[in-house]
């Protein structure tokens, strides 16, 4: 027994106690409301206070969201069904939702850009889940071809001849690299850009000419509403993050002209506000463009986005290669692995998990971003909410289009943060 | 005079019938010299290493113990003078780095293990990447060296799970994974507890057992003075001395030599 000891200073414990649950005052539910709803007087006053707020915020939209009208044919026709009382007339969104969601594409094709957005879904699954099997990726390279293909139209042989650019690279990149690796990454670089000036055009008329398939083309000013969003913002998603990661790495370069490249491309592109880019993107590229050459304005907006995204992502990257000790260089470097082994195996995997947050957040802002191409004529959401409004029916109508609006990009824009902290349980490898 | 008897640090005989020096040279350095911006961190080092060596190197903090055999496997570029490993000299020439470092393996005071992915995968990584070994027989491979630092268990877990002694032994495995000719040792006890100290000491001797060249930047004595075959004192960026551990340690010449033995001795 423990008090035998009482009386002696020397002390020997010869029985270990077991452990005990907690009393009840320190487990549950009341433990957790105490903590952290009424902890002390002030924190009882502010849990007071919240509560009356989200109570006068719910009476007073509440009964506008419940008493909505989804029938009506306009505005007016709202008004006198409401007569008086306060609701919402969410009539705009069954009247018109086709156009917020795909503008003025044709309706007959709607199938179209759906087929294409639940492809992308299936494309994406390999990428966001690795337990997926991994041959699937093949169809995750292919998709950027049939993506466009689904949405623009035209020859079938058209993405298939810029397709075959890649595949050419890589063919090339195969057989040289048996020879050297440097003139081998030059010349997979090279060969596709010579099919695509010399060859593909050409082998696009024949295989035409021969073989005609295809579905109807859609021009691009038909484009618009969330379509018109997503298309942007998942580009431009997709294309950053690798264009990021190269700048990342070649600011850290000790190659002086490479590394100068990189900090003026990052420096230029981060000190200019991206509504300036897309003026350049819509007014200003034709003047450098040859006359006559027909440069689709939605490619230059998803070029620009893509580019000050990029810039963000780099900076966003090197703050992750920044947090990674030394001895993870030199532990690479150590077991012989060469640069692009030890930048693809052990340090971007750590970089990339610790820039997890940073990245999503740029992705999260790309989106939101898109937006901003009403300014260059472009209907997305918001520039279709104008049109809409322009409508006699419908002028004067605010709160439901863009209650609409909000709703579309919050789940978009929540799928991603919730996916990211999926990640960030998924790579914790720490056990912190 | 009564002859300094040091502890080992393990608790067993020590078998030194496979640890042979022949002949052949592993490393050859020749007025080797360093400078970091304008200071002269190592100065006019000349050393040859014989194929089964083990060399234990001390000497004060900023003495550029570690910098020396960091310039073995270019982690640490030299200025002037020539180092040449298994006969293949280090220049600028990536070619002959990534060969020389596929054949010295080196283990790091704070173990530098790959946090992302598995002992297995840590130890499998080089032998596939770099060797263009199968998985499964890089996997079989790791699994032997696992077992001979006693932590076959351990594989499938992740090196935040496991405990600084551990580590290290695993970075050892992960090395000798890469079936070296030499392995290098950077004070691989200096950030452990004296529990794990021994631990990772026990698979240090083994390895020199086995008649591996073995260069160890260490302030373990009794390491020294039970395994090594030879000592190198530095300070200033030079070799001060250089002597077999015998009389290292009852005879030493030098005055700065004999201030650094009664310093770490404790006498």
């Amino acid at each position: 027994m423990s008090d035998t000891h009482a009386q002696t200073v020397a002390f020997v414990r010869n029985e270990m106690i077991a452990p005990s649950d907690p009393p009840l005052r320190e487990a549950g539910a009341v433990k957790w409301l105490r903590e952290n709803l009424f902890s002390g007087a002030l924190n009882t006053f502010l849990t007071v206070v919240s509560l009356l707020i989200v109570w006068y915020a719910l009476a007073a939209i509440g009964p506008w969201l419940l008493n909505s009208v989804w029938t009506a044919g306009s505005l007016a026709e709202c008004r006198a069904i409401l007569d008086g009382t306060s609701g919402a007339c969410f009539s705009v969104i069954t009247d018109r939702w086709h156009q917020l969601l795909f503008g003025f594409y044709p309706p007959q094709y709607y199938w179209r850009p759906v087929l294409a957005l639940a492809l992308l879904f299936a494309a994406l699954a390999p990428v966001l889940f690795t337990a997926l099997p991994r041959k699937l990726l093949l169809f995750t390279a292919i998709y950027p071809f049939v993506g466009y293909h689904l949405l623009w139209g035209g020859s079938v042989w058209f993405p298939v001849s810029v397709a075959l650019g890649f595949v050419t690279g890589y063919l090339v990149y195969l057989v040289v690299a048996r020879v050297s690796t440097l003139i081998a990454i030059f010349a997979a670089i090279l060969a596709p850009v010579f099919w695509w000036v010399f060859a593909a055009g050409a082998f696009d008329q024949a295989m035409t000419a021969t073989l005609p398939l295809g579905l109807e083309f859609i021009r691009s000013d038909r484009f618009g509403g969330f379509l018109i969003s997503l298309i942007i913002g998942i580009s431009g998603i997709s294309l950053s993050l690798p264009i990021g990661i190269l700048l990342a790495l070649g600011r850290q370069s000790d190659m002086v002209f490479l590394k100068s490249v990189c900090v003026i491309v990052i420096e230029f592109i981060r000190g200019v506000p991206l509504i300036t880019l897309l003026f350049t993107a819509s007014l200003l590229l034709n003047y450098f463009l040859p006359p006559g050459s027909a440069f689709d304005l939605i490619l230059r907006v998803i070029i620009m986005v893509t580019l000050f995204a990029s810039a963000y992502m780099a900076e966003v990257i090197r703050g992750g290669l920044a947090a990674l000790p030394k001895g993870q260089y030199e532990a690479a470097d150590a077991l012989g692995l060469n640069y692009w082994k030890a930048q693809r195996l052990i340090i971007m995997p750590q970089a990339l998990k610790i820039s997890i947050p940073g990245i999503v957040n740029t992705f999260i802002g790309l989106f939101k971003d898109t937006t901003l191409v009403v300014f260059i004529g472009l209907l997305d959401p918001i520039g279709l909410s104008n049109a809409i409004r322009a409508d006699t029916n419908w002028n004067g109508i605010y709160w439901e289009l863009f209650i609409f609006i909000a709703a579309l990009f919050f789940i978009f824009c929540f799928g991603m943060s919730r996916y990211s902290m999926y990640l960030e349980r998924k790579l914790k490898t720490d056990h912190k | 005079m009564t002859e300094i008897q040091l502890d080992p640090g393990i608790d067993r005989e020590i078998d030194t019938s496979a640890m042979k020096v022949t002949d052949e040279v592993a490393i050859q350095i020749t007025a080797m010299n360093k400078w970091y911006g304008s200071f002269h961190v190592l100065r006019d080092i000349n050393m040859t290493v014989n194929r089964g060596e083990r060399i234990v190197i001390c000497g004060p903090s900023g003495s550029g113990k570690s910098t020396l055999i960091r310039c073995i496997n270019r982690l640490e570029e030299h200025q002037a003078g020539q180092i040449i490993v298994d006969g293949t000299e280090l220049t600028g020439d990536l070619k002959n780095i990534d060969k020389v470092r596929s054949e010295v393996g080196m283990v790091f005071q704070h173990f530098n293990l790959f946090p992302h992915l598995t002992i297995l995968e840590n130890c499998t990584l080089a032998p596939i990447w770099v060797r263009k070994v199968p998985k499964r027989e890089a996997e079989e491979t790791a699994m032997h060296f696992l077992e001979k630092v006693k932590i076959p268990e351990q594989a499938l877990k992740y090196p935040g799970q496991l405990s600084g002694g551990q580590q290290q032994r695993v970075a050892i495995a992960r090395s000798l994974c890469m079936k070296p000719r030499i392995m290098l040792f950077d004070e691989p006890t200096s950030a452990l507890d004296p529990e794990m100290i021994k631990e990772v000491l026990d698979t240090m001797i083994a390895l020199a057992e086995e008649g591996m060249t073995m260069l160890c930047v260490t302030h373990e004595m009794g390491f020294a003075q039970a395994v090594a075959n030879r000592v190198i004192f530095m300070d200033q960026g030079q070799i001060v001395e250089q002597n077999e551990p015998r009389e290292f340690f009852n005879n030493p010449q030098s005055d700065r030599t004999k201030l650094f033995l009664s310093q770490i001795l404790g006498h």
